[in-house]
C-alpha cells in the first residue's frame, strides 16, 4: 500500500513538472540566462569571434562609462525623475482614489473608464498627443501663448520647462492607474468605521487623515518599494518619444535606458552599453535588498521577502 | 475631477479633428478642435499606401492573437503548479518566479542572448517569444489559483483523471474569469509593444503597426517612400500632418471602441494585484 502511494506521488510530481516545463524553459531562456550574460560588461565584445571567444578586459568598459560625462547625467535624470514619480506620484494618485471614493457610483464609473484609458495608450500614441500640444509653428500650446499675446517657444530646442513636460506625460498616462489601485484599496474599507467617527464628530477632512490613510498605508508602502526596487529603470517610451529623442534636450530627458539603448543600437558600443546595463542592474538589485533589509528592521509585516 | 478627465480627453479629440482637416488650413491656422475646412484626403492617403499598413495589420493581428495564447498558457500552467502545495517542488517554483522580479540582465545582455545565441533577429518569434511569461502575471494567477478548493481537484483524482485532465477539464473553466483579466493584459501588452520590433526588427515586412507609427512620427521620407508612384503629385501636396493623425485614429481606434466593454476585467486584474502586493 505504500508502495503504492509513493509511487503515485512520484508520478504525480513528474506531471505537473512537465506541465510547468514550457514555461520554466521560457523563462530561464529570457529572464535567467541575461542575467548570466552580464559578464559581457567584462569583454571587449567582436562578434567574429563570438561572445564566449572575446577577449576579457577587465573594467575597461565602466572606466569609458564612468569618465564620459554622461554616467551622471544619466544617473542624475534617472534618480530624480523616479523620486518625483514616487513622491508626487503616488501622492496624487492618493488625492483622485479619495475624490473617486466621494463620488456617486454613476460618476464613478465613466471617471474610471476616462481615467483608465491612457494607461492602454503605448507612448508611441502618447507621442503624438505631446506632438500636437507641442508643434512649434502648429501646436496647441503655442496657439493658447499666442492667444495671450506671448511669443510661442519652440519646445523641441529649449531644456528648461522639459522637466515638468516629462512629469505631466508621466501623470497622464499613470495617474488614473494608480488611482485605481487605491481606490480598490478604499473600497476593503470598512464602512462603520466612518459611522462611528461621524458619530463622534469628525469632518470629513479628520476621517480622511485618521481613517483613510493609515489603511491606505500597507498599499502605499508595497507600492513605493516596488517602485524603489525599480529605480534606477525608467519607462523608455516616456523619455523616447516623449522629447522625440531630441539631442538638444539629453541634457534633462536622457536617462539610464535610453543612455544604454543608444549606445548599443545607434552607436553600436556594446562594451560601454554593457557596462551601464551591469551598473544599473546590480544597483537596481542592491536597492532592493537594502530597502527590504529596511523594512525586515523597521516595520517586518511589508517586507517582501 | 473633471479637469483631469477633459486634459485626458481634450489631447485625443484633436488627433482625430486634425485627421479630418485640410491641410491646407492646418499649415495656415494651426491644430484645431474643430476643422475649418473638412476634408478625408489623409485617410484616402492612407488606404491609397496601405501595403505596408495592411501588412503591419496583419503582423500585429498575429503577434497578439499567438502571443496572448501562448503567454497564457504558459502562464497559467506554471502558476497552477506553483499553487499546488502538495507539489512536491512547488516552493522553488515560487522562488523561481520571484528572483527575476528582483534581478535581471538588463537590455543589452538580453540583446546579446535573443540575436547572439537564440538568432531570433528579424524573425516574427522575436516579437512574440520573449514576452512568454510575465513574472508579475504569473503571481496574480498563482494567487487566484491558491484559492481554488483542493477538494475539487482530489475528487478529480479519485475519479481517475491524471493531472493534465484535472487541469484542462477542471482548473481552467473555473479559472475563467482570472483568464480573461489576463490574457486581455497579454492582449494589450503585444498589440502596444514597440519594444521588441524596435530592437530586433529591421525588415519591412515584419514591422507591426506600432513600428510603423513610430516611423511615421520621427521621419517623413520614410512615409513617402511609402506612396505609390504618381501619388505625390495628384493630390497636390501630400497631407502630411493629417496622415499622421489619420494612422494614429486607425490603430488606437479600434482600441478604444473595444476598452470600455473590457474595462470590468481590467479593474478586477488590478485588484488581483494589489491584494498580492
Amino acid at each position: 500500500m505504500k508502495q503504492k502511494i509513493r509511487k503515485n506521488s512520484t508520478r504525480k510530481n513528474l506531471s505537473l513538472f512537465s506541465l510547468a516545463l514550457p514555461a520554466i524553459i521560457s523563462i530561464l531562456l529570457f529572464a535567467y540566462l541575461p542575467m548570466f550574460g552580464l559578464f559581457i560588461a567584462f569583454k571587449d565584445i567582436n562578434y567574429s569571434k563570438g561572445i564566449f571567444g572575446s577577449d576579457w578586459n577587465g573594467l575597461k568598459n565602466f572606466e569609458f562609462f564612468f569618465k564620459s560625462q554622461d554616467a551622471w547625467r544619466v544617473t542624475r535624470n534617472t534618480l530624480l525623475y523616479n523620486i518625483a514619480f514616487i513622491i508626487l506620484g503616488l501622492g496624487m494618485a492618493v488625492v483622485v482614489a479619495m475624490i473617486l471614493y466621494d463620488l456617486s457610483s454613476r460618476f464613478v464609473k465613466i471617471f474610471q473608464t476616462v481615467l483608465f484609458m491612457p494607461y492602454f495608450l503605448s507612448w508611441i500614441i502618447i507621442g503624438f498627443v505631446a506632438y500636437i500640444l507641442l508643434n512649434p509653428s502648429m501646436g496647441v500650446f503655442n496657439q493658447i501663448l499666442g492667444f495671450f499675446g506671448k511669443e510661442g517657444i519652440n519646445w523641441y530646442m529649449d531644456t528648461r520647462p522639459w522637466p515638468i513636460i516629462i512629469f505631466l506625460f508621466y501623470l497622464w498616462k499613470n495617474l488614473g492607474y494608480n488611482a485605481i489601485i487605491f481606490y480598490t484599496g478604499l473600497m476593503g474599507i470598512d464602512e462603520s468605521l466612518y459611522e462611528s467617527a461621524r458619530i463622534d464628530g469628525a469632518t470629513r477632512l479628520q476621517q480622511k487623515i485618521y481613517i483613510t490613510l493609515p489603511l491606505l498605508k500597507n498599499l502605499l508602502i508595497i507600492m513605493a518599494v516596488l517602485a524603489v526596487g525599480k529605480i534606477m529603470f525608467s519607462d523608455f517610451g516616456l523619455f523616447y518619444y516623449i522629447p522625440k529623442n531630441t539631442g538638444t534636450l539629453y541634457a534633462v530627458t536622457d536617462v539610464i535606458d535610453t543612455y544604454v539603448y543608444r549606445s548599443l543600437r545607434v552607436v553600436g558600443d556594446i562594451g560601454m552599453s554593457a557596462a551601464a546595463s551591469f551598473y544599473q542592474s546590480v544597483i537596481g538589485f542592491g536597492l532592493v535588498v537594502g530597502t527590504n533589509f529596511l523594512l525586515k528592521k523597521f516595520s517586518p509585516d511589508d517586507a517582501l521577502f | 475631477m473633471s479637469i483631469i478627465c477633459i486634459t485626458i480627453i481634450f489631447p485625443l479629440l484633436y488627433i482625430v479633428a486634425v485627421s479630418f482637416s485640410k491641410e491646407s488650413s492646418i499649415a495656415e491656422i494651426g491644430y484645431k478642435l474643430i476643422p475649418k475646412e473638412w476634408s478625408l484626403d489623409a485617410y484616402k492617403q492612407v488606404f491609397a499606401s496601405s501595403g505596408l499598413i495592411g501588412n503591419a495589420y496583419l503582423v500585429s493581428f498575429f503577434v497578439t492573437i499567438v502571443g496572448t495564447i501562448m503567454s497564457l498558457y504558459l502562464t497559467t500552467t506554471i502558476a497552477y503548479v506553483a499553487s499546488r502545495k502538495d507539489f512536491k517542488y512547488h516552493k522553488i517554483i515560487g522562488m523561481f518566479l520571484i528572483f527575476p522580479l528582483l534581478f535581471n540582465g538588463g537590455m543589452v545582455s538580453s540583446y546579446i542572448v535573443n540575436t547572439q545565441l537564440l538568432n531570433l533577429d528579424n524573425t516574427i518569434w522575436a516579437l512574440i517569444l520573449p514576452y512568454g511569461v510575465n513574472v508579475w502575471y504569473a503571481f496574480m494567477m498563482k494567487g487566484f489559483m491558491s484559492n481554488l478548493p483542493m477538494e475539487l481537484i482530489d475528487a478529480a483524482h479519485i475519479d481517475g483523471a491524471g493531472e493534465y485532465q484535472t487541469f484542462f477539464k477542471i482548473v481552467l473553466p473555473i479559472s475563467k474569469s482570472g483568464l480573461a483579466t489576463i490574457g486581455l493584459f497579454y492582449a494589450f501588452a503585444f498589440w502596444n509593444d514597440w519594444w521588441l520590433s524596435m530592437m530586433y526588427i529591421t525588415k519591412n515586412e515584419l514591422m507591426p503597426l506600432q513600428q510603423l507609427l513610430q516611423r511615421l512620427l520621427s521621419n517623413i521620407e520614410f512615409y513617402l517612400s511609402m506612396m505609390p508612384p504618381g501619388m505625390k503629385d495628384s493630390m497636390g501636396g501630400i497631407p502630411v500632418e493629417g496622415m499622421r493623425m489619420a494612422m494614429t485614429v486607425i490603430v488606437v481606434g479600434p482600441m478604444l471602441l473595444v476598452f470600455p466593454f473590457f474595462q470590468k476585467y481590467f479593474v478586477k486584474g488590478v485588484t488581483v494585484g494589489s491584494v498580492k502586493g
